[in-house]
């Protein structure tokens, strides 16, 4: 408990976290509204259609929880945390637990928050949050988050630089995902197993639009279900950690 | 107390600590002198648990620093003054350390008092002045009012003001009965502040004694004598209680002697019925003498203990 209270007071005394958590919230319910806005005079807006934009706040949470870890690098306080406690395996994992927990909360209420507009603007539509479906669909961005969030501290801490460990959180979703499908023959079996396909099917697998937002994230179909999507990507991003945790605390600091 | 013992670190190929053991008691001052690059951060570093070392082992007051608990309260450290995040001020740099060991607020305002920082305790420490930045450095060692205290190179690149104030400040807390090692490059501020001194040169200990002791030896109040009758001179130095060390010079024997003077030592020659072919008193400045000693003895020392007396290659 210690350790979280210490990553708090870092993680709130400088002004970055406050203002990706703003932006995250910002772009994705903004860009949900557009979306929403135009699509409500061309049809019906679905609970999952509100969600797509999700990605965008994921990404600006990832650097955030990245560079929670990198700058103490940056800036040599990982010596100075490192000295205050040298426990590194309980400091490291209580920081990607605050950072996790964070990331979750600030895409749960981002996710509401675009339901919320989207409701409003969807004036032809009837969303409602009825069945499990819809509520993993909106109240999952959350643990989605969670999980991306230690996957970027894991990959912070073992870069140590901002610039490496930002492009690579960017880039592995954006970039390498949907383009290891172009791979012939087995590109589609690929991309099924990667991480953040796994956490895309944990959203929105299983519904009527499921295969509209396939489409949308340029991918193939996962011959697994949301639950075993998630279980997926939080086993990689937790044994990444774990990786993560023991490269730390053999190395020099 | 901390204990050092043979420890090593090496880099790849470069070594850059060598077998390195020594220690350093409680109430003085205690020196940790060498030139750039003889291994004196990466040794501090070392006995901070930052750095694994390659073999061996630190002890502070018996165990590794890595099995303490609330670590600020044993031993408080200002290895470099910039390890703070610019952007977050100078209060909360120290409340989250604080709240690390599990130390009240209320020390955070006290050490802040001490350093003379509680005017700009709010302001963000990415723009301090390096003199603030190192007194920052120096709350935050004190901040869990530690038995043992370490400063690497703490009066680099302050004003006269600020040497002054952090030479007294460390001389307050020896007397105060804390271990406090500093290194340092320069042997002239070390000759203010330390008692004690501990000499490394290219990752090995040249010497470990007291301050006083090296700079004589250090800046020329040596005596060389050179005689063929080596251990009867020896003898009868070593009885008055008069340190001597062996020397080999132009492929002769000779005395190093330490903390006398010339006429005693004429004396005590002539009164064993000695022969003395030299008897000379040995000058230099204080710091090329300590270049000398840093660069070649490392070599000279590994020459000496093996083959005294039968060698004469160089030098």
């Amino acid at each position: 408990m210690t350790l979280l209270a210490v990553e708090r007071i870092k993680l709130f005394s400088t002004r970055s976290p406050w203002w990706c958590m703003v932006v995250a919230v910002g772009l994705t319910v903004g860009f949900t509204a557009l979306m929403s806005g135009f699509a409500n005079e061309q049809g019906t807006v679905t609970v999952g259609f509100t969600q797509f934009s999700y990605q965008f706040g994921l990404m600006v949470l990832m650097v955030m929880a990245v560079l929670a870890v990198t700058t103490e690098y940056r800036f040599g306080t990982i010596r100075t945390t490192f000295q205050t406690a040298p426990n590194r395996a309980a400091v490291l994992t209580a920081k990607a637990l605050l950072v996790a927990v964070l990331a979750g909360v600030v895409a749960l209420v981002a996710a509401f928050l675009s339901f919320g507009v989207s409701d409003l603007l969807a004036t032809n539509s009837d969303l409602s949050l009825s069945g499990a479906d819809t509520w993993r669909n909106v109240a999952g961005t959350g643990l989605v988050a969670f999980f991306a969030a230690v996957l970027s501290v894991a990959v912070g801490i073992l870069l140590r630089q901002s610039a490496a460990a930002v492009t690579v959180v960017l880039v592995w979703p954006l970039l390498v995902e949907p383009l290891v499908a172009l791979i012939p023959r087995i590109g589609q079996d690929i991309q099924a197993w990667m991480p953040f396909v796994a956490a895309h099917q944990f959203l929105f697998g299983g519904q009527p639009d499921s295969a509209e937002a396939a489409m949308m994230m340029g991918m193939s179909e996962v011959p697994y279900g949301p639950w075993a999507g998630i279980a997926y990507f939080g086993a990689i991003s937790v044994g990444l950690f774990v990786v993560a945790l023991i490269t730390a605390s053999r190395r020099d600091a | 107390m901390i204990e050092v013992e043979h420890l090593t670190k090496r880099y790849g190929r470069t070594v850059a600590v060598d077998d390195l053991s020594f220690s350093v008691r409680p109430g003085r001052v205690t020196g940790f002198l060498g030139p750039n690059g003889a291994g004196k951060s990466t040794t501090m570093r070392m006995i901070l648990g930052l750095d694994r070392p390659t073999s061996g082992a630190v002890r502070i007051d018996g165990k590794p620093y890595r099995e303490l608990d609330r670590p600020l309260t044993r031993v408080g450290a200002l290895l470099d003054a910039k390890w703070v995040h610019p952007n977050r001020s100078a209060r909360a740099h120290l409340r989250w350390m604080a709240r690390t060991n599990r130390l009240p607020n209320r020390r955070v305002d006290e050490v802040l008092e001490t350093v003379g920082l509680s005017g700009v305790a709010d302001r963000r420490a990415g723009g301090f002045s390096l003199g603030m930045s190192q007194r920052l450095g120096i709350a935050a060692a004190l901040l869990g009012d530690p038995e043992i205290l370490m400063f690497d190179e703490p009066v680099n690149g302050l004003d006269p003001e600020g040497i002054l104030w952090i030479r007294q400040i460390m001389q307050r807390l020896a007397s105060e009965g804390r271990t406090v090692l500093v290194s340092s490059h320069l042997l002239s501020e070390m000759a203010q502040t330390a008692e004690e001194l501990v000499v490394i040169g290219r990752g090995k200990l040249i010497r470990q004694c007291g301050t006083a002791q090296f700079v004589d030896e250090a800046s020329g109040a040596t005596i060389r004598v050179r005689s063929p009758q080596v251990e009867r001179l020896r003898g009868a130095l070593h009885q008055q209680g008069i340190e001597v060390r062996d020397e080999v010079v132009d492929e002769s024997p000779t005395l190093v002697v330490v903390g006398t003077s010339s006429e005693r030592v004429g004396e005590i020659a002539a009164a064993q019925g000695v022969v003395l072919h030299e008897l000379s008193i040995q000058r230099g400045s204080l710091e090329q003498a300590f270049l000398q000693l840093t660069n070649e003895a490392v070599e000279y020392h590994a020459h000496n203990g093996a083959t005294t007396g039968n060698e004469g290659t160089d030098r």
